[in-house]
C-alpha cells in the first residue's frame, strides 16, 4: 500500500503565510474491476463509501454518509454517493467538504472513513485512493493508494481535530471491515 | 460482537446507557411501556408514545418513520420499574400498509451510545398483525438483560396494550395515531431538487431513509461573489449570456421579471437595492459586489443566488437563508445540549466520588463543571450571532426588494401592484421564525401553481394563542386569513386565469368575505345553504371529471367551451356545515384529484367539528397544508425538523391595500374583456 503519509503523522493545517485553513475536502475515487473472459466488457460494479464522524468529546454526535449527506449544522457536506466509480479520470467520484469555521465549537473531531458497500476487498478494486485536500487552494494534504490493500474492505482515513485556535490533521491509514461507518465505530473509538 | 436474537433468547446488557435502533423500511410508530416486577403497567404515565414521547430515562419518536432510534438510560427509570417493553405498530390511516406481512421484516437492534451493537433481533414471520412487542430490556438480579420477544397481534395497538393490563386500551391507542396523524400532517415539503444531481442520491437500498435529499450547497456559504444588483429588465448585457432556450419555470429574458417589473406605477423597472443602501449596491452599469472588509462577511445583496430571472434567484435565496438559518440553530443547540448532558455527568462523576466529601474538592468539581458548560455555552452563542447577524443583514436586503407575490402586506410594492402577464414561482403564505431570534423572518413561500391545498385552523385546540382567543373571534380571524390568501392568489395570477368559489353555508362570514363580494372578483356569489354547498361542489367536480378524461384521452381541444380552464380555488367555510355524505365525499374527491387539474381547496374549519366523520377525514387533513389564524408552532423544516413558529400575514392596521388590490384585480380582467 502506497501511503504518501507516514501513519501518525500530523499536520497543522495552518498555510504558511500563517492564515489558518478554512475548508477541507476528503475526496475518493475508483475504478470497478473488469472481468475477463466471455462478456468481459461487463464489469463487476464496486460501490465504496466516502464518510465523515463528527465527535464531540468522544461521543459521536453526527455523520455525514450517503444517508445523510449535510450533517445538521450543514458544516460537512457529502456531494452525493457515487455507486459504480468512475470512468477512470483519476478525479474524486464522491466527496466530502468540511466548513472548518462553521463547524459548531463542541466538536473537536471529525474521523474519514472509507467502506466497500459491495463487499469487495480493495484488493478488487482498481485504482482507488483517497485524500484530503485543501479546498482554499486545491494543495493535496494526504493521499493514500487504496487498491491491492489486502484483505480490508474499509478504511479510517485521517481525522481532523481542534488544536488551539485552529484545526489540524491527522493521518490514520488504518485499515478495518466493515460496511459501513456503523461497523467501524469500534475501530475509530482508539484514535480518537 | 453482535448477537443475533432469535425469539425468546435473550442477553446480557453490559451498560444501562443504550439506544434502540429500529429499521422497518416503512413508517412505523415505536413506543415503550415499563412494567414493574409482576410486568404490570401501573398507569399510563408508564408509557412513552408520540402523543407523550418522554419518560425519564426514555424518549421516543413523536413521528411515524422507517427508521427509529430509541434513547434508553435504564438507571433513570421511574424506582419500581423492573422492564422496557419496545412496542412497533403500523400508523393506521395513512393509506399505507395495514399488516405486517406486506412490509419488509423489521430490524430492531441495542447498541451502546457509541453506536457498536450489543444484540440485534429480525422481526420474521408476521403476518396479519399490525403491531408488535419487538423487545423487552427486564432486570435480574441487579442486571439487565434484552430478550427478543416478536408477539404480533392482529388486533393492533389496542389489542397489545389491553395485553399488557392497560386500562383503556382502545382510548390509548386511538391517541397515539391521533398524534401519528398530527405529526404527518405537519411537515413542510422540501424544496425542489435544484440540479439533476439530486438523481445521484440513492434513494435508501434496504432500510428506506426518511431524510430528504440535501440540496446543493447554497451559494451563500459558496465563496463566490455576490450576484451583482442589477434590475433584469434594463440589463441586456447579462441577460445575454445566459442560454435562453434553456427549461426552467420562468422563461428567460426580461420577461421574466413580469411581475417585479410590473410593480412600478411609473411603469418603469424595479430598482431593487435596499433604499437605504444605495451607496452599496450602485445600481447600474454592471456593478460590482461591494469588497468586503477584510475579515468582515460580504454585504449581503438580494438575489444573490441561482436562477434565470430575479424572481427565481429571490426565490432560491429565501430557501437558503431557511436552510442556513436552520442549521445554525441545529448547531447551537447541538452544543448546548452536548454542553448541558456533559455537566450533568460531570456532576454525577462529582456526587459519587466518596473523596469529594471531605472538604471543598466537591464544590470544586461542581464549579468547574458549570464552568465548562457556561464556556462551551457562550462560545456556540457567539457562533450562533454571528449567523444570525449575516441572516439579519441579509433579510434586511432581500425583503424590501422582494416582488409583491413573495412580499409581505406591509411592503410598498403592494401599493403599486399591477395584475402580472405571468404566473409568478411561489407565493408567500405567512412567515417563518425560531425562538432563538424572533424578528428574524423567513418568508414561507409555496410554488405555484398550488401542489396541495390550504387548511386554516380555526380550532381553540390548535395553538396556546388560538386557546386565549374566544371562538368567534377566531373564526372570524381564520377567515380574514383565508380571504387575504384568496386575495393574494388573484392578484399574481394574470387576469382570468384564477377563479375563486365560496362556499360559506350559514352565511355567518359575510363580513371577512366582503372585500371579495364587493370587488366582484369571485365567480359567483356565497354559496349557502345545503343547496349551494351541492351545486358548487357538482360544478368543479364536473371540471375536474372532464379535464381529466380530456388528459387521458390527450383531446384538450373538445372540452366544452364554457368549461373556465384557469386554476380554481374553492374556499370552504364552517365545514362540515352544511355538508352532507354526498357533499363530503365530493369534497374529498376535489382534495384528492382536484390538485393535478388545477382546483385547489381552501378549506376555514375546525377540526374537532368534523370529528363525527372519524378518521374516514383523516387524509383529507393530511393532504393539505395547516396554517393557523394566530402565530403558532407546527411547521417542520425539510433539514433538521425544528418545530418553526408560523406566523400569519397581515395587513396594516388602516391599511385599504387589500381593497386596492382586489379593485386592482377586477379593472384588470374588465381590460382583459374576461
Amino acid at each position: 500500500m502506497t501511503v504518501n503519509m507516514t501513519k501518525g503523522q500530523a499536520i497543522s493545517l495552518e498555510k504558511s503565510d500563517g492564515g489558518t485553513l478554512t475548508a477541507v475536502r476528503m475526496g475518493l475515487g475508483w475504478q470497478a474491476a473488469p472481468r475477463r473472459g466471455l462478456f468481459g466488457s461487463r464489469t463487476r460494479e464496486v460501490d465504496l463509501d466516502a464518510s465523515a464522524v463528527l465527535f464531540a468529546d468522544k461521543q459521536p454526535v453526527d455523520v455525514v454518509f450517503f444517508r445523510h449527506l449535510v450533517s445538521d449544522d450543514g458544516s460537512v457536506k457529502h456531494t452525493g454517493d457515487n455507486l459504480v466509480g468512475g470512468a477512470g479520470s483519476g478525479g474524486d467520484d464522491e466527496a466530502i467538504l468540511v466548513d472548518l469555521q462553521r463547524v459548531p465549537v463542541h466538536i473537536d473531531q471529525i474521523v474519514f472513513t472509507v467502506n466497500s458497500f459491495t463487499g469487495q476487498t480493495f484488493q478488487e478494486v482498481q485504482n482507488a485512493f483517497c485524500r484530503i485536500v485543501d479546498e482554499t487552494n486545491g494543495q493535496e494534504l494526504a493521499r493514500y493508494t487504496l487498491d491491492g490493500g489486502g484483505q480490508y474492505t474499509a478504511q479510517i482515513m485521517a481525522k481532523v481535530h481542534r488544536a488551539g485556535n485552529g484545526w489540524k490533521m491527522t493521518a490514520l491509514g488504518n485499515p478495518a471491515n466493515g460496511r459501513t461507518f456503523q461497523d467501524l465505530m469500534p475501530s475509530i473509538l482508539p484514535h480518537l | 460482537m453482535t448477537a443475533e436474537l432469535v425469539r425468546g433468547q435473550n442477553h446480557t446488557l453490559p451498560q444501562t446507557r443504550l439506544e434502540i435502533r429500529v429499521s422497518a423500511g416503512t413508517p412505523v410508530v415505536a413506543g415503550a411501556t415499563l412494567g414493574d416486577e409482576q410486568g404490570t403497567v401501573r398507569g399510563i404515565e408508564w408509557i412513552a408514545h408520540p402523543g407523550s414521547p418522554q419518560l425519564p430515562g426514555l424518549e421516543v419518536s413523536q413521528q411515524a418513520a422507517a427508521d427509529h432510534r430509541l434513547a434508553v438510560d435504564l438507571e433513570a427509570l421511574p424506582t419500581g420499574a423492573h422492564r422496557v417493553t419496545v412496542l412497533l405498530a403500523l400508523p393506521v390511516g395513512a393509506g399505507g400498509p395495514v399488516r405486517f406481512g406486506a412490509v419488509p421484516a423489521p430490524f430492531v437492534a441495542v447498541t451502546g451510545l457509541d453506536g457498536t451493537e450489543i444484540a440485534s433481533f429480525t422481526l420474521t414471520d408476521l403476518d396479519a398483525e399490525s403491531a408488535v412487542s419487538a423487545l423487552e430490556l427486564y432486570r435480574r438480579q441487579d442486571a439487565w438483560k434484552v430478550r427478543a420477544v416478536g408477539q404480533g397481534y392482529a388486533g393492533g395497538l389496542a389489542a397489545m396494550l389491553a395485553d399488557q393490563g392497560v386500562t383503556e386500551p382502545a382510548a390509548l391507542a386511538g391517541t397515539i395515531q391521533e398524534a401519528v396523524t398530527r405529526g404527518l400532517a405537519r411537515s413542510v415539503a422540501p424544496p425542489p431538487p435544484r440540479t439533476p444531481e439530486g438523481d445521484r442520491v440513492r434513494h435508501a437500498t434496504g432500510s428506506a431513509d426518511h431524510r430528504p435529499t440535501a440540496p446543493p450547497p447554497s451559494p451563500a456559504q459558496a465563496p463566490e461573489p455576490p450576484e451583482p444588483l442589477t434590475d433584469p429588465a434594463a440589463t441586456g448585457p447579462a441577460h445575454t449570456a445566459q442560454p435562453h432556450t434553456a427549461p426552467g419555470p420562468a422563461a428567460a429574458g426580461p420577461a421574466a421579471a413580469g411581475p417585479a417589473a410590473a410593480g412600478t406605477s411609473a411603469g418603469g423597472p424595479i430598482n431593487y437595492a435596499h433604499p437605504r443602501r444605495q451607496h452599496a449596491a450602485p445600481p447600474s452599469p454592471p456593478p460590482t459586489a461591494p469588497p468586503a472588509q477584510p475579515g468582515q462577511p460580504a454585504q449581503p445583496v438580494a438575489g444573490d443566488a441561482t436562477g434565470w430571472s430575479m424572481d427565481e434567484r429571490l426565490y432560491n435565496q429565501i430557501w437558503g437563508m431557511f436552510e442556513d438559518l436552520a442549521r445554525a440553530v441545529a448547531a447551537y443547540r447541538s452544543a448546548v445540549d452536548f454542553a448541558e448532558s456533559r455537566m450533568d455527568q460531570e456532576l454525577d462523576r462529582a456526587l459519587s466520588d466518596p473523596r469529594n466529601r471531605i472538604g471543598g474538592a466537591g464544590d470544586r468539581a461542581r464549579e468547574a463543571a458549570r464552568a465548562k458548560r457556561d464556556e462551551l455555552t457562550s462560545r456556540a452563542r457567539e457562533a450562533l450571532d454571528r449567523d444570525l447577524a449575516q441572516l439579519a443583514a441579509e433579510a434586511a436586503v432581500v425583503e424590501p426588494a422582494l416582488p409583491a407575490a413573495y412580499a409581505g402586506w406591509g411592503n410598498p410594492v403592494w401599493h403599486a401592484h399591477r395584475i402580472p402577464m405571468e404566473i409568478p414561482m411561489a407565493l408567500r403564505i405567512g412567515d417563518l421564525h425560531l425562538p432563538e431570534r424572533t424578528d428574524l423572518r423567513i418568508p414561507l413561500l409555496v410554488r405555484l401553481p398550488l401542489e396541495r391545498g390550504i387548511w386554516v385552523d380555526s380550532g381553540r385546540a390548535a395553538s396556546e394563542a388560538a386557546a386565549l382567543m374566544d371562538t368567534d373571534r377566531l373564526r372570524r380571524l381564520a377567515m380574514e386569513t383565508a380571504v387575504a390568501h384568496a386575495a393574494r392568489l388573484l392578484a399574481v395570477y394574470p387576469p382570468g386565469e384564477f377563479a375563486v368559489h365560496v362556499i360559506d353555508p350559514a352565511g355567518s362570514a359575510a363580513g371577512p368575505l366582503a372585500p371579495l363580494v364587493e370587488a366582484g372578483v369571485l365567480a359567483g356569489p356565497p354559496a349557502a345553504g345545503p343547496g349551494g354547498v351541492a351545486s358548487v361542489l357538482a360544478h368543479l367536480t364536473r371540471r375536474v371529471d372532464l379535464v381529466q378524461m380530456a388528459v387521458r384521452a390527450r383531446a384538450a381541444d373538445s372540452l366544452p367551451p364554457d368549461l373556465d380552464t384557469g386554476e380554481q380555488l374553492l374556499v370552504v367555510n364552517d365545514f362540515p356545515h352544511g355538508f352532507d355524505d354526498r357533499a363530503v365525499t365530493q369534497l374529498r374527491y376535489l382534495a384528492d384529484e382536484g390538485p393535478a387539474v388545477g382546483v385547489h381547496l381552501l378549506m376555514v374549519a375546525d377540526r374537532e367539528e368534523a370529528s363525527a366523520y372519524g378518521p374516514i377525514l383523516d387524509p383529507l387533513w393530511r393532504s393539505l397544508l395547516r396554517i393557523t389564524p394566530v402565530a403558532d408552532s407546527h411547521l417542520a423544516d425539510p433539514w433538521v425538523g425544528h418545530a418553526w413558529t408560523y406566523e400569519p400575514l397581515t395587513v396594516p392596521p388602516g391599511s385599504r391595500v387589500l381593497e386596492q388590490v382586489l379593485a386592482a384585480v377586477a379593472e384588470a380582467r374588465r381590460a382583459a374583456g374576461r
